[in-house]
């Protein structure tokens, strides 16, 4: 991986969430939902974050997209095309560092850059809103071009993810479009400003099968043609597959394995990504999958002990596991990382 | 002779815009011990069916054509009061999402204990008691967690606790309906592990509704396929996943990503399922089907017996 | 890019195209609506004491005369009645103590009284709308004070603090309409908007908005206040009759300086001792105008409540 192509760079990033606070008291017991994870994500790079519930993985992609603020930790971006009188504070290698970002008119330069995409395209449509007015809002808050530009900027991008033709879209509201056209417009709304980074949480979950590989394929053909990062949150190990070119799995906030895609799945070195893999349902009746069991279920990482998160549950845990610290992320293989003292 | 007959059943459900076409036409037969997975988008009507069998569908449905058999009767003409007696004993349900049906405030075990005895009269507390223990332990939970409170089960928990109470009165057969969509991976393995087991181990028919032929694939012997609610393909579970007959059948198994063998691009269907207020004339697939000609714009096609005991509604089969 | 601006239609034909579309979810509201027999039940209420209200200056133009008609001051005389009079051709609703006839009063009145009542709706609706949906949206201290001010208001025995008021100005109709307005508006109404706008706050496109830079006037402003204004005006509905029905008991205590109203007409009736049993037709009229009216916009309130409220709806 050369630094040079990296997009979005993540530091040791914490959000810690109080648990029931009282009045005028500080909170004393913490949900670690994410807990010092890094990574970087390449130019035109999908970068999936696979876990179950809980994990932390949508609470990272907020985080990246400064819906939540971090408790600790960097986040920095490569913010290129920026105007030339917007002064935004920029590390040593030109990375502009989120963490950083002040001011109103920094933090909106910075929404052109990342989108996002929504799991329920049900609730992340504004119900009042036609759907030219729900893609174009990006280029009004932006304030790209007039009204009559943004509602041809809005066509073309209706007819890019196939909703066409445009006119029969534009003035309709969400609940007359179908689940899947209703994604569509979601896509479309977060490609209208061009980003060269959108956080997709689960954004084919709520969708009908013979739906979802479309959706997943516009997804896919969008990252051909514009060249963008995705950063695709999934619990959905077969869609990661197809999607992702590496993934990193979390288990209660930490991120216990990451690699190409084909390298953690055909060969997960973590025991908990073995588990996870193993758990698949695979759709063909002659497979008969290995059991492996898992002891108990997924805690919640409230004030969690300080040595590996998983070693309540681990099959092959040790007394090494037991009294030294969460493991770190080592190279097992190459560009394969792997957070386990016995893998 | 079949456990469960279902012939011709057609729902229709009364809606202010007109007739909503949900169920037309649709039959199979469930022997002791099958575990028949129903396989279908959202709004193909594998929810209604299971409704339709248990009589529970809405004021507005109209159960117009067809008959269930169960045990030689007939389910849609029995009165009410027998019905009641067939709910439960009979055929039980596991509703979609009925683990967050729990009541928070009474203990788990008791809500099954009371599930008991409103349907068998005659049997003691203790005996209840006794039976909601050996359910627990049957389905892999503790029975000292009878007296838990539905707040200190995980999802897992709470699932099987559904299980069990589904299972409380010995049913013939038990429908789940989505048994697993709520649960992460790992859990709902273990879930569907666990129900094959007790359908092995109590030879109690089983049917299963999803959306996601994964899930289908891994408990069920025979396999429906449903589309814009008719039954388009029927047959035994390897048949269906190893040579689909109906070219829906195929978009679905193509449609899927699968994290074994090789990677390919999926295949996505154009277009939409149909308004079912207004199906296409003919085949109700033959919009979005590759291979559609004149003749499945015209005519329906019917449910014909096709090679090694599959059934398929199609005039082009694969 | 040219092509597809080709395909947009012309300025014009987009505003048609924008207005067959807000015709057709007026329609597809009126049809659910009109499911509701309640809702349609008041609306017809409302209409005709609308239709009163219109017709009150034409009758007084045409028909009647004015030396005889005029709700408030009476010029002629009439030979042979005894005032107050039971109905009778010439008086369809009967005179009152002073000569003035009943359904004049009654329909001159009528205009006043959707004033007030639609005037201190509106203002009510309009503070409860942006106070509720700004705390809701910032919650901490401002969320805080405006909540307690509600409560405080809630408490507030509403009419006492009216006839207290009034020991120091007479209010008169657009007076009254304000500060019903104003105390309504920061009352109750607050909270129950506000738990509305903390439903909608938490809505994935509210992020979706923000992600693309939306400011959060913006996002009151396009996003919260639109999904919250359908309950606002389910409440502007009831807000209606509780000022209509304030002003009623404020006249009869005759505690305001509005020349006539029904509350009005019903205090004089007292004034004079008059007996419900025996002049019925001075108590009747007015009690029964306040009682429909109320009730009207109450049930339109209730059909509004079906269409706000998608989970009422029968199928």
């Amino acid at each position: 991986m050369t630094a040079k192509n990296v997009l979005v760079r993540v530091e040791r990033l914490a959000r810690l969430f109080p648990v029931a606070r009282g009045w005028l008291r500080r909170a004393r017991h913490f949900v670690h939902a994410v807990d010092e994870v890094s990574f970087q994500i390449q130019q035109g790079e999908i970068f999936g974050l696979v876990g179950e519930s809980g994990c932390g993985k949508t609470t990272t992609g907020k985080l990246l997209l400064k819906l939540l603020e971090p408790t600790r930790g960097r986040i920095s971006f490569r913010l290129e095309r920026t105007p030339q009188d917007l002064p935004l504070p920029r590390d040593a290698d030109g990375f502009v560092p989120l963490t950083h970002l002040r001011g109103r008119r920094a933090l909106k330069e910075f929404r052109r850059h990342a989108q996002m995409i929504f799991q329920d395209p049900y609730e992340s449509l504004n119900p009042r809103m036609t759907v030219l007015e729900i893609i174009t809002e990006p280029l009004r808050v932006q304030k790209i071009g007039d009204p009559l530009e943004q509602e041809g900027q809005g066509a073309e991008m209706l007819k890019r993810v196939g909703l066409s033709p445009p006119e029969s879209f534009l003035f309709r509201y969400p609940h007359e479009l179908s689940g899947g056209q209703r994604q569509r417009v979601a896509i479309a709304r977060a490609m209208i400003i061009n980003p060269s980074f959108i956080v997709a949480d689960e954004p084919t979950s709520m969708l009908d099968v013979s739906i979802r590989a479309g959706i997943m394929n516009l997804m896919l053909s969008l990252r051909e043609e514009f060249n963008i990062s995705y950063l695709y949150i999934t619990h959905d190990l077969a869609v990661a597959r197809y999607m992702c070119d590496r993934i990193a799995v979390m288990y209660l906030g930490k991120i216990v394995e990451l690699g190409p895609t084909e390298a953690v799945i055909q060969n997960p070195l973590h025991p908990y990504t073995k588990a996870l893999i193993s758990a698949v349902p695979v759709p063909d009746p002659r497979v008969k999958r290995p059991s492996l069991e898992l002891k108990g279920g997924v805690p919640r990482p409230i004030d969690p002990e300080p040595r590996c998160r998983f070693y309540n549950r681990c099959p092959i845990a040790t007394d090494h596991c037991r009294i030294h610290n969460h493991p770190p992320l080592e190279e097992k293989e190459r560009a394969h990382w792997v957070a386990c003292y016995e893998a | 002779m079949a456990l469960l007959e279902v012939c011709g059943l057609t729902v229709h459900y009364q809606t202010r815009q007109g007739e909503v076409h949900a169920i037309d036409g649709v039959s199979f037969t469930l022997e002791p011990g099958e575990a028949l997975g129903l396989v279908g988008e959202s709004g193909c009507g594998k929810t209604s069916i299971a409704l339709a069998l248990l009589r529970l569908l809405p004021e507005n449905a109209l159960a117009k054509r067809g008959r269930i058999l169960f045990a030689g009767r007939d389910l849609l003409e029995l009165p009410e009061e027998e019905m009641r007696q067939i709910r439960w004993k009979g055929i039980s349900m596991i509703f979609q999402g009925a683990m967050n049906s729990l009541n928070p405030v009474y203990r788990v075990g008791d809500q099954i204990i009371e599930a008991i005895l409103t349907h068998n009269p005659q049997a003691s507390e203790r005996q209840a008691r006794a039976k909601v223990a050996q359910l627990f332990e049957l389905v892999g939970l503790d029975p000292e967690r009878l007296d838990r409170f539905p707040h200190e089960y995980s999802g897992g928990m709470k699932q099987r606790a559904v299980i069990a109470m589904a299972l409380a009165c010995d049913p013939k057969i038990v429908i789940a309906d989505e048994p697993t969509t709520a649960l992460d991976v790992i859990v709902q393995d273990k879930i569907l592990r666990e129900m094959r087991r007790i359908q092995k181990e109590t030879g109690v028919s089983m049917i299963y509704i999803s959306h996601d032929m994964a899930v289908i694939a891994e408990v069920a012997d025979t396999i429906g396929v449903m589309y814009a609610g008719k039954l388009v393909e029927l047959g035994p579970a390897e048949e269906i996943f190893t040579s689909p007959v109906h070219p829906y059948t195929e978009a679905l198994l193509s449609a899927f990503p699968s994290i074994h063998g090789e990677k390919r691009r999926l295949k996505s269907l154009p277009g939409e399922p149909p308004d079912l207020l207004h199906p296409p004339p003919g085949c109700r697939f033959h919009p979005r089907c590759p291979y559609a000609t004149a003749v499945c714009q015209r005519e329906e096609p019917p449910l014909e017996p096709h090679r090694d005991g599959g059934q398929a509604a199609c005039w082009h089969p694969l | 890019m040219s092509k597809v601006m080709e395909a947009i239609p012309a300025p014009l034909a987009r505003w048609r195209l924008r207005l067959k579309l807000a015709k057709r979810s007026l329609r597809a509201n009126w049809e659910i609506f009109c499911a509701s027999k309640i809702g349609l039940v008041g609306l017809a209420i409302i209409l005709f004491f609308a239709l009163l209200a219109i017709l009150h200056p034409i009758l007084m133009s045409t028909l009647w005369d004015p030396k005889v008609y005029d709700p408030i001051r009476r010029y002629a005389y009439e030979p042979g009645v005894v005032h107050p009079s039971p109905p009778s051709w010439a008086h369809p609703l009967g005179t009152d103590p002073t000569g003035l006839d009943v359904l004049s009063q009654l329909m001159y009145s009528t205009g006043s009284e959707f004033l007030l009542g639609i005037l201190a709706a509106f203002i009510t609706v309009l503070i409860g709308t942006i106070v509720g949906t700004v705390s809701a949206y910032y919650g901490g201290w401002i969320d805080t004070f405006f909540m307690r001010l509600a409560d405080v208001l809630l408490l507030f025995p509403l009419i006492a603090f009216l006839i207290v008021i009034s020991a120091f100005v007479k209010p008169d109709l657009l007076l009254l309409a304000l500060i019903l307005g104003l105390l309504g508006g920061f009352g109750g109404i607050t909270i129950i908007l506000k738990a509305q706008a903390l439903q909608v706050k938490v809505k994935p496109f509210v992020e979706a908005a923000k992600v693309a830079g939306g400011s959060d006037w913006h996002i009151i402003a396009r996003h919260i206040i639109p999904n919250v204004l359908p309950l606002s005006f389910l409440y502007m509905m009831f807000n209606v009759t509780g000022a209509i029905f304030s002003e009623a008991v404020l006249s009869f205590f005759g505690l305001l300086n509005i020349r006539m109203s029904w509350g009005i007409m019903i205090y004089r009736a007292r004034d004079y001792g008059a007996s419900p049993f025996v002049q019925w037709w001075l108590y009747i009229p007015p009690g029964l105008a306040i009682t429909m009216l109320c009730a009207a916009f109450y049930l339109v309130g209730r059909g509004l409540d079906e269409i706000v409220n998608p989970r009422l709806r029968k199928r």
